[in-house]
């Protein structure tokens, strides 16, 4: 141990003057908590302000067709989902064509229960189409459009519900004038 | 009869040690650490799942209050940007007003407050109500030309790099969207609409982590 016994050893004989010996060690505590204290602030701040990040590709504006990936091939209307955004954490869902729907729009909510679940069936019966036509490599294609009451909140929950459920291909879309209609109608704007 | 001695020890321990150790590790991540910067606008980013980190070199474009701030990565790049700019909007600037801009993180005012910002000291230009935003609507388009310029920039300045030799891959310049997670969606819109008309198709979302079950 650093620490030198001082400790009278007295009773010497003759009363020699011995020079005091002083104590070398110095109490370390004190210095050693606020040692680790700086340590944790600085990991924990260090860890911590690095933001996470979603990389979103956009298609290009050049060809406005969202609808078609690539002009020449037509999606399957089967296979062609629309999630429109309303007020209030709301949203809406269909599969076709707006005029004439697969699946007649349904209003449903975010998270697990909500979407993610109705998103997960319509994947399953996209792939089990395409590979009926022959294409396994492809399935679902999800259109995002958001309405102008919606918030950026919404937006990004329904991205983050994509990379959780990885259909085929997903965009964001603008909103047409009879969805918005359709929204109104169902107090969702 | 012969006592037990119990031996006596000290309670005291050796902290050198420890001490040393404790020290290696805050010089480490004192120097390590990048100093979070003042912004001029705090956002309240939304949560998401996605683990992928915000690339190091980014340009990021702050979006609350429908209001939009510009923070270019780097001080060159932040130069070059505004001897741009100042050429296409016509505006000379001062060699120490290009230093003062080439030192600050984030802005938010036009450009015709700009001046009167790069004026201000460094700690009182995030105070209060002092910047407004840069303009971001089809009519008055400055952050476009913000972010067009940026890339340009940014682009000449790699170009230089590696013309010097240096071992830096070209990139365009990434752009990050850091949008408050109660904006509402037409102004963000506004904002991707602004890359888009750029070709800049791929760019990045800043959100938080989500901890709850999602």
């Amino acid at each position: 141990m650093a620490e030198l016994n001082t400790g009278g050893d007295g009773g010497g004989k003759g009363g020699k003057v011995r020079s005091k010996k002083m104590n070398p060690a110095v109490d370390l505590t004190a210095m050693v908590d606020l040692a680790f204290l700086l340590i944790t602030f600085f990991m924990l701040t260090t860890s911590l302000s690095k933001p996470q990040s979603m990389p979103l590709a956009m298609p290009d504006k050049s060809d406005k067709e969202i609808n078609e990936p690539d002009d020449k091939t037509k999606i399957p209307e089967e296979r062609l989902m629309t999630i429109l955004i309303g007020k209030d954490n709301t949203l809406l869902w269909y599969v076709g064509k707006f005029e004439e729907p697969k699946i007649e729009p349904a209003q449903s909510e975010f998270g697990k229960e909500g979407i993610r679940k109705i998103l997960l069936e319509q994947i399953a019966r996209a792939k089990a189409l395409s590979k009926r036509d022959g294409k396994p490599d492809e399935g679902l294609i999800v259109n995002i459009k958001a309405s102008d009451k919606a918030s950026y909140r919404n937006l990004v929950d329904i991205l983050d519900e994509m990379a959780i459920t990885h259909p085929q291909l997903y965009a964001i879309g603008d909103i047409t004038e009879p969805e918005v209609k359709l929204l109104e109608e169902k107090g969702l704007l | 009869m012969a006592k037990v001695k119990v031996s006596k020890k000290s309670t005291r321990i050796d902290m050198t040690a420890m001490c040393d150790v404790a020290f290696l590790l805050l010089s480490f991540f004192i120097m390590s650490a990048t100093a979070k910067q003042p912004e001029p606008h705090p956002v309240d980013t939304p949560a998401s799942t996605v683990l992928d980190k915000l690339p190091e070199e980014v340009a990021t474009i702050t979006v609350g209050d429908k209001r939009a701030f510009f923070n270019i990565p780097g001080k060159e790049v932040k130069i070059e940007t505004l001897k741009r700019i100042s050429q296409e909007y016509n505006m000379s600037f001062t060699e120490s007003e290009y230093e003062a801009f080439g030192n600050m993180q984030g802005f938010g005012v036009p450009l015709n407050q700009l001046k009167g910002l790069l004026a201000l000291e460094a700690s009182e230009r995030n105070a209060g109500d002092i910047q407004k935003g840069i303009p971001f609507d089809t009519i008055n388009d400055q952050l476009s030309s913000w972010v067009t310029q940026a890339r340009e920039a940014s682009k000449a300045v790699l170009e230089e790099r590696i013309r010097d030799g240096e071992d830096v891959q070209f990139k365009d310049l990434d752009i990050a969207i850091k949008g408050d997670a109660d904006e509402d969606y037409p102004t963000i819109k506004r904002v991707i609409d602004i890359l888009q008309d750029q070709n800049k198709n791929r760019f990045f979302l800043v959100t938080g982590l989500r901890n709850e079950d999602f």
